[in-house]
């Protein structure tokens, strides 16, 4: 008998206890992938996010547009390549689904925004069509969009003149993401900013919650940011730029601390996975101490015994620690599937690191102590059973 | 029968502290199922009960058609005032309608564990009415804002999460200078608020009319006298909502957010705690396999053994809930928290552990025992006697 299939079958002799701790830990791990990577969701969505765009808002919120009569200003700034703006458009979609909806000026977004694809016949005609609008494919797909369609989109906050909220918009283009990463952001419409200007009843005209600007080099991001806040400092427009991945983080934040809460979870989870599982072990290896006095007195080392100890626990974990990451990939696949790509759910290759190195250390946490205890045993008490 | 499981109930539990590895198992699966339930909830409490003591029912915020919050709403100066002048308003002491036009601006402060990264702050610009309409709103130091001056006073909830807005500090908005001169308490939503005199707000941030009126409501006819004038009056277009409507309608979302999590989680937990449940009472039948064929031998029934073994595994489970739920209280219960609200800007709370949250946490340990006990305890009832008492 080799020596894993001696593990095995050790194992095996107590099939319900092994089957209900295997599945103790199938469930500690489904809830760690699951909660790792909502957690993933709300801290590392930046990371793709390069340092070569800085956004420029109002220092007060980003909720007080700025003028966009900035525009020559910043474009003047050195190290500053391309300057494109958004305003909020506050939309939403039949009864009451919001809407990601900016008004953009079309090819400064372009040139600002390389990342998001689209042919550039459907980037001039979103351009010169007044009531033309984009949309991403996520959103596309989800709300069935096609184009040449005309979009009935409401905004919650601005009026037509007419005094009608019920907006509506030819949809001319579907961009998408030139990657995994950017693809998932394609779940906003873009409508063209001189048009919402002239159309808006409040005459909200020439106003920007955000202006972009696209660097040269990204080495001179920390210099321009601060020569755009110092030109408008003690302006009525004072301004507060930062990267767009500081911007990212810092927006995300507000929803408030989902890392501290997962973290709680966690503990509160692998602390009692720990007990359970530590609880098993110790059980089996006290059940068979006359058998490891056996075992050693055949001439297996103590270290070999101790080898005994952690593969079984080791096996414990890593096959039920592997099979509830394998469930959580599953399951998100199905979250991210069913909320049409809205919820992300996906267990990417990090998670799966993070769980794995979980499985080593639980491992070692709960094999260690049975397993000393195994490799200090001496033959003569054992037998005897003292 | 009774007498019969209560006698071995009490030898087992008796012997507990010699197996106790195994019967922790169960108290601290339950305590872990338990805090993190309890205290999921416990968020969603503390946020609902804030947002639900904001608002009177005797109110009525008005905002533009079709907004939604108050951050979207606009209404000019004109319809502002048309709005005083409607009927079941109440007429306040100085003989004008006890309505007050409010300013909504957001401002970023960084929050106290934070160096960078803002975070939207409401500054609600007020009419002296304001004040009158909101009576739980004490000044707690300092003094009210003086009309004309940029001053500001703070909410405490504010002051708990967030820096740079004690009093005395000097707040900048849109290249001016506002001072902090008092501090204010009001138990509700409005504690995450900044407020300062409307008409320094609209000078200030180009505003010219509002983003809400806040009226009193005359008797219990008021509110729709109210939207039977709003809605004949061609001129007006606007939403008209009970104020204590308005705030507790914003709680749904973060409830189903957090109850979807916590119904999760917890399934996910508890599906894990009755598979060590399950473990450890096994283990402890099989501990006391040739104890319980000696009961029988002597004359003890099958049921009294079930039913032992039953009890025993509930009184685990109680014991490990007991211990969650002191251990979310305890940890939890009063931290202070902050999240996004309706109006984009941060509404600060305290969980809140509330007895009918450790009761359900208490029924939820409960069920888990009951299944965590069953099969085990039939085991225990149906192990063969005489082979058990050969065993060595």
């Amino acid at each position: 008998m080799t020596r894993s299939g001696f593990v095995i079958a050790n194992l095996l002799r107590k099939r319900t206890r092994t089957i209900l701790t295997l599945l103790s830990v199938i469930m500690a791990f489904l809830l760690f992938g699951l909660l790792q990577s909502v957690n993933h969701i709300f801290n590392a969505g930046a990371d793709f996010v390069g340092a070569t765009r800085l956004m420029v808002q109002a220092r007060v919120s980003f909720t007080s547009p700025l003028p966009v009569s900035m525009l020559p200003k910043l474009e003047a700034v050195p190290g500053v390549a391309r300057v494109a703006y958004s305003q909020w458009f506050g939309g939403v979609w039949q009864e009451n689904t919001p809407l990601f909806v900016f008004a953009i000026d079309p090819l400064r977004y372009r040139d600002a925004y390389p990342e998001y694809v689209m042919s550039e016949a459907q980037w001039q005609a979103f351009a010169h069509t007044r009531t033309a609008m984009i949309a991403g494919r996520r959103l596309a797909d989800q709300y069935g969009w096609k184009i040449g369609q005309k979009i009935p989109i409401s905004s919650n906050i601005w009026p037509q003149k007419n005094g009608s909220k019920a907006w509506a918009f030819d949809l001319v283009g579907i961009y998408d993401g030139k990657d995994e990463d950017w693809k998932k952001r394609t779940n906003v419409a873009f409508i063209n900013h001189d048009y919402f200007d002239e159309a808006n009843q409040f005459g909200m005209k020439g106003a920007a919650n955000f202006f972009i600007l696209k660097l040269s080099d990204a080495n001179r991001a920390e210099a321009v940011s601060r020569a755009v806040d110092a030109m408008f400092e003690n302006s009525p427009d004072e301004t507060k730029t930062q990267t767009e991945k500081d911007f990212n983080l810092g927006f995300v934040k507000q929803v408030g601390d989902i890392g501290l809460i997962v973290r709680w979870i966690l503990f509160a989870v692998f602390f009692t996975l720990l007990l359970v599982v530590g609880n098993t072990m110790a059980q089996s290896v006290r059940e068979r101490v006359p058998e490891l006095a056996v075992l050693k007195t055949l001439g297996f080392t103590d270290g070999s015994v101790l080898g005994f100890v952690l593969a079984e626990a080791a096996a414990l974990c890593l096959f039920g620690g592997l099979m509830g990451l394998l469930l959580a990939t599953t399951f998100g696949a199905m979250v991210e599937k069913g909320t049409g790509g809205q919820f992300a759910l996906r267990l990417d290759i990090s998670v799966w690191l993070i769980g794995i190195a979980a499985i080593v250390l639980m491992s070692l946490a709960v094999g260690l102590l049975p397993g000393l205890r195994a490799r200090r045993l001496r033959i003569v008490d054992a037998l005897a059973g003292r | 029968m009774l007498t019969q499981a209560l006698a071995i109930t009490g030898i087992n539990i008796r012997s507990i502290p010699e197996r106790w590895g195994s019967s922790l198992v169960i108290v601290i699966g339950l305590a872990g199922v338990v805090a993190v339930f309890t205290a999921l909830l416990a968020m969603a409490t503390g946020f609902e009960s804030t947002l639900k003591a904001t608002g009177r029912a005797d109110a009525a915020l008005i905002m533009r058609g079709g907004s939604n919050a108050e951050l979207n709403s606009g209404l000019d100066r004109d319809s502002t005032d048309l709005i005083e002048q409607q009927p079941g308003i109440v007429t306040g002491a100085d003989g004008r309608p006890l309505a007050s036009a409010e300013v909504l601006i957001i401002a970023e402060l960084i929050r106290k564990d934070d160096v960078k990264n803002g975070a939207n702050i409401t500054v609600r610009g007020v009419e002296p009415t304001a004040f009158a309409l909101r009576p739980q709103l004490k000044i707690v130091a300092g003094r009210t804002f003086t009309p004309g001056l940029r001053e500001l006073i703070v909410g405490r909830g504010v002051l708990r999460q967030f820096q740079g807005a004690e009093l005395g500090k000097v707040v900048r908005m849109r290249g001016s200078d506002w001072t902090v001169v008092g501090e204010f308490e009001s138990g509700d939503a409005h504690d995450s608020e900044l407020w300062t005199d409307i008409n320094v707000a609209r000078t200030t941030f180009g505003r010219n009319g509002s983003s809400s009126v806040l009226v009193a409501l005359d008797g219990a006819d008021g509110l729709r006298k109210l939207k039977s004038a709003v809605a004949a009056d061609p001129r007006l277009t606007l939403d008209v909502v009970r104020e204590q409507d308005y705030f507790s309608g914003q709680t749904k979302q973060f409830r189903k957010t957090i109850g979807f999590l916590a119904g999760v989680v917890t399934l996910i937990m508890a599906l894990g705690a009755v598979f060590a449940a399950l473990n450890s009472m096994y283990a402890a039948v099989a501990a006391r396999g040739k104890e319980i064929a000696t009961l029988r031998a002597i004359g003890f029934g099958g049921l009294p053994v079930l039913l032992s073994v039953m009890i025993e595994a509930l009184l685990l489970a109680l014991a490990g809930a007991v211990l969650g739920a002191l251990t979310a209280y305890l940890l939890f219960n009063g931290l202070s928290v902050s999240t996004l609200g309706q109006n984009f800007t941060q509404v600060v709370f305290n969980f809140k552990v509330t007895p009918e949250l450790v009761a359900r946490g208490l029924i939820i340990a409960v069920v888990i025992g009951m299944i965590g006990g069953l099969l085990p305890a039939i085991r225990a009832a149906r192990l063969p006697v005489s082979t058990s008492l050969r065993e060595l």
